[in-house]
């Protein structure tokens, strides 16, 4: 997974060192707070378009020959149908419903595992650091493909949609464990948590009261960041035939598209929609998460 | 730390990656609720009809359970596995092209996506990191957002998307290449040098996006915060020029936690780029994986992993054992 | 002669303009050392950006100018506006630490050569540094090294070779020694002291160090919330201050022999946000009057060369009452 660490954007150049006056120079144009909104406004309409219409659906739409094959685009079916007989607006709702599912319950997963692997190492430090941030670095080293192939290779006829999910865990957690290691590294140098470790709080007290307050904006930041690595190697697996394909995601959608050659045979909505969605989806999720770590992640001094 | 401590430090950090990379490979096969093996034998058999003897049947048998740490202890088995990998590259013959050793495919195949790769890797650290670097440093002008943000449109589109983005504008609407791609079975020759760079392109130019939106991204903010760096206001300070503080200041600075980030990158780079052979059908290990995964190969799947594995760990040692040739704090202590 | 003409600096900032050097008048004679004092945010450092003609957003000349009292090649003479031109030639600057002001991943050598349009035999310009850096000290191959390779003490004589290699008319230095140790701090001031007599440039010097000032300068310029308040010759200063402020300043400085407690002048300067009247210096001195309070005094040339801006300058006894 790659998660970007935006460096903390100070505002101003040149400031005086010394002058009295308020030093924050206003940036001119910086997207701030507009990059939040705008990824907050895609999400919302992707979760609640993908959470809701189902219940209008008339029928499940995964079944096959449920209308005629490769219908234009009609009122009754506003996207046309597909090669498979099945209607593409209703598909694509579903995968959008079923990705988001899966990413935000992996990312859940992910979210935990990594705070409290990130978090251990950066406190308790020394050998248990050591072996947990070489473990880290070789999750983050070995391409992870490679391996997803020949699980899905293995478990092929036999996979459900939740084991995939299970997989994407145990191999997602890695990028997010470092950089909240590297977090509490520096809070563990910082003034106020020497303090409170020194009046005699206990080390739980401290990650619960000082370490926390400061981690939580960023774990915000890393469960979107996952639910964006979830979906997408989800999708992955899927456009190379080895996710369960037979659940309606918005990599399964590419997959029946390509193996039925949507391309040469002019369907090109059937491919097109889930690009043109997953673009949107994976676009808001992205401003939504970068919006966040500027608007509050940075704004505390740490990440 | 001296240069030596730093060498021995990241040649210890390789081996330990290979070493637990090779031990999920070896111990992988043993978590999952299916036998491979007698998969495969059923496939050679029918594929034989009856003319294997019970012997080889019995041979063959014997090889797979060695390969896959099934017969005999545990220990004696990886320790031979590790000794036949790393010492012999050895992983045994192939089972839809029996008795072909999976090793010969694969070394036949590494050269398509090491050459991919590189290419494609370097092209997009370079412009990718020159546009960040203008991106940053010319942050208060609105042509300067304009690349930025360019790079937040491709940074979260994942690798099968801008593939076939790629081949819906570049093949099929504006049809500049060809939609399905040809390549020469013989490999790279003077003769069919212009037909293979052609039919790489779209591959290429796919990796190439992919690489833009993090490099762009990541340089721009490291070019922001550098910028605001004393050596930089005091080059300004000294009438350095526009240009001379822009390289030599800023871009030499902020390079050096991009190269360690391109190292640490390499295995998502490796990932995009078995997934882009994939579905350009461009004759890598990424597309010898995809047909060992889906025909049922599990030598060719094991050792194409396995050394992806380690190519990818000697990528980023390399990486890392040139770094010190950027960076003099680390080179001379 | 660098004559500044009421300059009046201001930073743009979110909360609207404030002027961070507000109507400051003087004039610096050729060929000596001014130290520039005051608390943090008195706008020392302000005055020299603009007399550096580092001026850029968020940080604006209002209104004056700065005069530095030599021509360009050209023949125009040389203001704040295109001063820049003439940076390391005949204006220098030395920072205050010499650690975060050099680039960290390039040679020294190749730092020395990189500003302006360097003309002329990159060689043989080279083997001039080589002489220049062994005459102040340094051993030759120190332009070799990259800068952590150096100590503290051999970085800012390496910035102070820098700013002084072209012989400039002026040099700006901004707490050049606040960064080092006591042992250090001195050689490198007298390095500069040596410079200086051998070249006869202008030395501005920022600190805020009242020993520094004492040890090195010939004249000095005390600052008081964005005001010029007292402006004369070092040792008279020091004798006989005319305003308050500098009289508590030097109070604070330790003598030998004098263990009784230092104190800091109680109070803190006022926010130049607010809308100032009278005197600034009015809440934190001991001598206030409603006049004080009320009416601005003016910087107002009480002796011959010894400026001050104080109702009471004139009456000495009040000022030794302060200490």
């Amino acid at each position: 997974m790659k998660i970007m660490k935006l460096r903390p954007q100070m505002s101003g150049t040149g400031t005086p060192e010394e002058a009295p006056v308020a030093k924050r120079v206003k940036s001119k144009g910086s997207p701030l707070n507009f990059r939040l909104k705008l990824g907050i406004v895609i999400l919302a309409i992707f979760v609640l378009g993908s959470f809701i219409l189902p219940f209008f659906c008339p029928k499940d739409p995964a079944e096959q020959a449920s209308y005629l094959k490769n219908l234009p685009v009609t009122d009754k079916h506003w996207l046309g149908t597909n090669s498979l007989g099945q209607d593409t607006f209703w598909f694509l709702v579903f995968a959008i419903r079923n990705s988001l599912q899966l990413g935000i319950l992996v990312a859940l997963f992910v979210t935990v595992i990594q705070t409290l692997l990130g978090l251990s190492a950066g406190f308790i430090g020394g050998w248990y650091e050591r072996i947990v941030m070489v473990i880290i670095d070789s999750f983050i080293t070995i391409p992870l493909l490679p391996i997803l192939i020949i699980l899905g290779a293995l478990v092929r006829g036999n996979t459900t949609f939740l084991t995939v999910g299970a997989i994407i865990v145990v191999f997602g957690w890695a990028w997010g464990a470092r950089t909240i290691r590297s977090m509490a590294l520096s809070l563990r140098e910082r003034e106020f948590v020497n303090m409170a470790r020194f009046s005699g709080a206990s080390t739980f007290d401290v990650l619960l009261r000082e370490i926390f307050p400061y981690v939580s904006s960023y774990m915000v930041v890393g469960f979107i960041n996952t639910i964006l690595f979830a979906i997408n190697t989800e999708a992955t697996l899927a456009v190379i035939g080895l996710s369960k394909v037979e659940t309606p995601t918005l990599g399964s959608i590419i997959f029946w598209a390509l193996n039925y050659n949507a391309l040469f045979t002019g369907q090109l909505l059937w491919l097109i929609a889930p690009i043109v969605s997953s673009v949107l989806l994976f676009l808001g999720l992205f401003l939504a998460s970068t919006g966040f770590n500027e608007r509050f992640a940075t704004r505390r001094g740490v990440a | 730390m001296s240069i030596f401590q730093y060498f021995a430090k990241r040649i210890g950090l390789y081996l330990v990656v290979l070493f637990i990379g090779l031990t999920i490979t070896f111990f992988l096969p043993r978590l999952m609720p299916t036998n491979p093996i007698d998969g495969y034998i059923s496939q050679i058999e029918s594929r034989a009809g009856q003319s294997l003897r019970p012997e080889a049947i019995a041979a063959l048998r014997s090889n797979l359970e060695e390969l896959y740490g099934l017969k005999g202890d545990i220990f004696t088995q990886y320790v031979n596995y590790l000794n036949r990998v790393i010492l012999h590259f050895d992983f045994g013959p192939s089972f839809t092209n029996y008795p072909e050793p999976v090793s010969d495919m694969i070394f036949r195949a590494l050269p398509w996506t090491l050459g991919l790769l590189l290419v494609s890797t370097i092209v997009s650290w370079i412009i990718g990191n020159l546009i960040g670097l203008v991106a940053g440093y010319f942050h208060n002008k609105r042509s300067a957002t304009v690349l930025e943000v360019v790079g937040i449109l491709l940074y979260p589109i994942p690798y099968y998307i801008l593939a076939l983005t790629v081949i819906l504008v570049l093949a099929y609407f504006l049809p500049v290449f060809p939609l399905s791609p040809t390549f020469p079975a013989e490999g790279l020759t003077f003769g069919n040098a212009g037909t293979i760079l052609f039919n790489s392109a779209l591959p290429a130019i796919t990796l190439v996006l992919a690489g833009f939106g993090w490099n762009i991204l990541s340089m721009k903010s490291l070019a922001y915060t550098t910028k605001e760096e004393p050596y930089v206001t005091y080059a300004r300070l000294k009438g350095t020029s526009n240009w001379k503080r822009m390289t030599r200041y800023v871009f030499r600075n902020a390079m050096l936690p991009q190269v360690t980030a391109l190292a640490l990158s390499l295995g998502t780079i490796f990932n995009g780029a078995l997934l882009t052979e994939m579905l350009f059908s461009y004759p890598g290990v990424g597309l010898l994986m995809r047909t060992a995964a889906s025909s049922g190969d599990y030598n060719l799947l094991y050792g194409s992993i396995t050394m992806s594995i380690i190519a990818v760990a000697t990528a980023g040692l390399i990486i890392d054992l040139i770094y010190p040739l950027f960076d003099p704090r680390i080179r001379n202590r | 002669m660098i004559r500044l003409n009421n300059v009046v600096a201001s930073y743009k900032t979110e909360r609207g303009v404030v002027n961070a050097v507000d109507g400051v008048s003087l004039e610096i004679p050729d060929g000596c050392i001014v130290g520039i004092a005051g608390e943090s945010g008195c706008g020392k450092s302000t005055l020299m950006k603009v007399i550096y003609g580092d001026i850029g957003f968020p940080l604006a000349l209002a209104s004056g100018s700065v005069d530095y009292g030599f021509s360009d090649d050209s023949g125009k003479p040389v203001t704040s506006r295109n001063i820049q031109k003439e940076w390391f030639k005949r204006i220098s600057y030395v920072p205050q630490s010499s650690m975060s002001s050099l680039n960290p991943v390039i040679r020294i050598r190749k730092q020395f050569l990189d500003f302006q349009d360097q003309t002329g035999n990159k060689a043989q310009i080279l083997e001039q540094v080589k002489s220049y850096v062994k005459k102040l000290g340094l051993p030759e191959e120190s332009i070799d090294s990259y800068p952590h390779q150096l100590s503290g003490g051999m970085r800012q004589r390496i910035m102070i070779a820098m700013a002084t290699f072209f012989q400039p008319e002026i040099i700006l230095a901004d707490e050049p020694t606040t960064a080092l140790d006591v042992v250090v701090q001195k050689s490198i001031l007298l390095l500069l002291m040596d410079l200086q007599e051998q070249m006869g440039n202008t030395i501005i010097l920022v600190s805020h160090d009242m020993g520094v000032h004492y040890q090195v300068t010939d004249k000095m310029l005390i600052m008081y919330a964005a005001k010029a308040v007292e402006y004369g010759d070092s040792e008279e200063i020091f004798q006989r201050p005319l305003h308050p402020y500098t009289r508590l300043l030097i109070n604070s400085l330790p003598t030998i022999g004098d263990d009784r407690a230092r104190e800091g002048i109680p109070g803190r300067p006022p926010s130049l946000w607010n809308k100032l009247q009278g005197c600034r210096f009015a809440d934190r001195c001991p001598l206030a009057t409603d006049r004080c309070r009320n009416e601005e005094p003016e910087f107002v040339e009480y002796r011959p060369g010894h400026f001050a801006a104080c109702h009471y300058a004139d009456s000495e006894a009040n000022l030794s009452e302060v200490s």
